[in-house]
């Protein structure tokens, strides 16, 4: 499947499903995002059951602490 | 009169009248480090009117690779990070009255530099979410903007908080990251430090001559190793009853109840430490984001052992934490941060 991911199209492999998927995949899991699909945010709770399809647009930003 | 604000004055955004603007401004640094020092230097640089900056740690080698206002002589002497920035920004700028703070930035000492003088934007160089949450109170309590800066490895995070306005790092978060990754686990660049500074002083300059239309108002991310880039509107996250800047705030973060308690274990050469709130942490998770990280870790159904470089960490169930290896209650608490965040 093809997503723009933070403004580059990339192919993520057929496994991918949901945006849990998705955060798993880019070893995000663990941390504390915003995931935006489609100009819209979602809440975390949505993560396992929201699904991707071909061609969405997802931004991810995730948290750190360093400074 | 010199010339030494007319390339920024020619800069039309900004002109005579901003800087006249500007030099009668104050903003509060929260930490000296590597974001502290950057933020500091470019906003003495710019003739802002007054500059606060606290922090309780003191200068080492690990730190000149990328925290830009120390020495050599300041690492040997190992003065407190306050001080040494203070000298230095002395040297690059005498017209900007400056008060250098060394202490900890807690919730009784950045609510009396919050309010004592008043400062008008207050920027985050901190390492650790519970001084940002705290930060985030006062800027809600006192209506004082806040710019957030992060970084780790090659990536960077910012965004702009303006009470009333955009939605609060309460929000955003709901509760306080544990475990994440911090420079002295994964270390760091010094350009990811200077594009989140860029960021930073930046939209502080909107802010400070009153161009609020110009702000970014996302939440911007970039890895510079990795070349990418992201940013997000958040506006839609701000809650309508968040504790810290909803309808009836109680300001959680300024509370006793959520403030840290330490005490030094007598004869032990170890520090207790009781983080804010309530937490539970998953210590199998915990377990795994230390070993991944390379430390050396033990760990039982109650607690998990870190062995750190020259300190040994224990962290229970309920984010209680020994920090063995030091009486200083400062610097356990300091590592405590470090690692735990």
């Amino acid at each position: 499947m093809k997503l723009i991911i933070n403004g580059e199209a990339i192919d993520v492999p057929e496994r991918i499903r949901t945006v849990a998927d998705l955060l798993e995949h880019f070893q995000l899991n663990k941390k504390i995002a915003i995931v935006e699909v489609n100009a819209c945010i979602l809440q975390k709770e949505q993560y396992a059951t929201a699904t991707l399809n071909s061609g969405d647009r997802v931004e991810i930003v995730h948290f750190v602490g360093g400074g | 009169m010199n010339e030494r604000y007319s390339r920024q004055e020619l800069f039309r955004p900004i002109g005579k009248e901003g800087q006249a603007t500007i030099s009668a401004k104050h903003v509060l640094i929260v930490g000296a480090g590597a974001l502290g020092t950057g933020n500091a230097e470019a906003l003495v640089r710019a003739g802002i009117g007054k500059l606060t900056i606290i922090d309780r740690d003191y200068v080492e080698w690990s730190n000149l690779q990328r925290q830009q206002l120390y020495s050599e002589e300041d690492a040997k002497a190992r003065l407190p990070k306050a001080v040494a920035a203070k000298q230095r920004l002395v040297q690059v700028n005498s017209e900007v009255e400056m008060e250098a703070v060394v202490g900890d930035a807690n919730v009784e000492e950045l609510e009396r530099l919050a309010t004592e003088a008043r400062p008008d934007v207050i920027i985050d160089a901190t390492d650790n979410f519970e001084t940002r949450m705290i930060i985030n109170d006062i800027s809600c309590k006192y209506g004082i903007p806040w710019i957030y800066g992060a970084c780790v490895g090659s990536y960077g995070i910012s965004y702009a908080f303006l009470p009333g306005k955009t939605p609060c790092l309460h929000c955003l978060l709901e509760t306080v990251p544990i475990g994440g990754l911090t420079c002295d686990t994964a270390g760091i660049i010094s350009p990811a430090v200077q594009m989140v500074v860029a960021y930073q002083v930046t939209e502080a300059l909107k802010l400070l001559v009153g161009d609020e239309a110009s702000l970014r108002g996302k939440l911007v991310s970039f890895d510079l190793w990795n070349n990418q880039y992201a940013s997000i509107r958040v506006d839609q996250v701000k809650k309508d009853d968040c504790p810290s800047c909803g309808g009836n705030p109680t300001y959680p973060y300024l509370s006793y109840e959520m403030q840290t308690k330490t005490a030094v274990l007598c004869g032990r050469n170890s520090v207790q430490i009781r983080p804010a709130g309530k937490r539970e942490y998953d210590l199998a998770k915990l377990a795994e984001l230390f070993s991944d990280q390379g430390f050396s870790v033990d760990s039982n159904p109650y607690l998990v052992s870190v062995s750190l470089p020259s300190h040994r960490l224990v962290i229970f169930r309920d984010g209680r934490a020994l920090v063995h290896g030091t009486k200083d209650i400062q610097e356990a608490k300091a590592i405590y941060h470090r690692y735990l965040g």
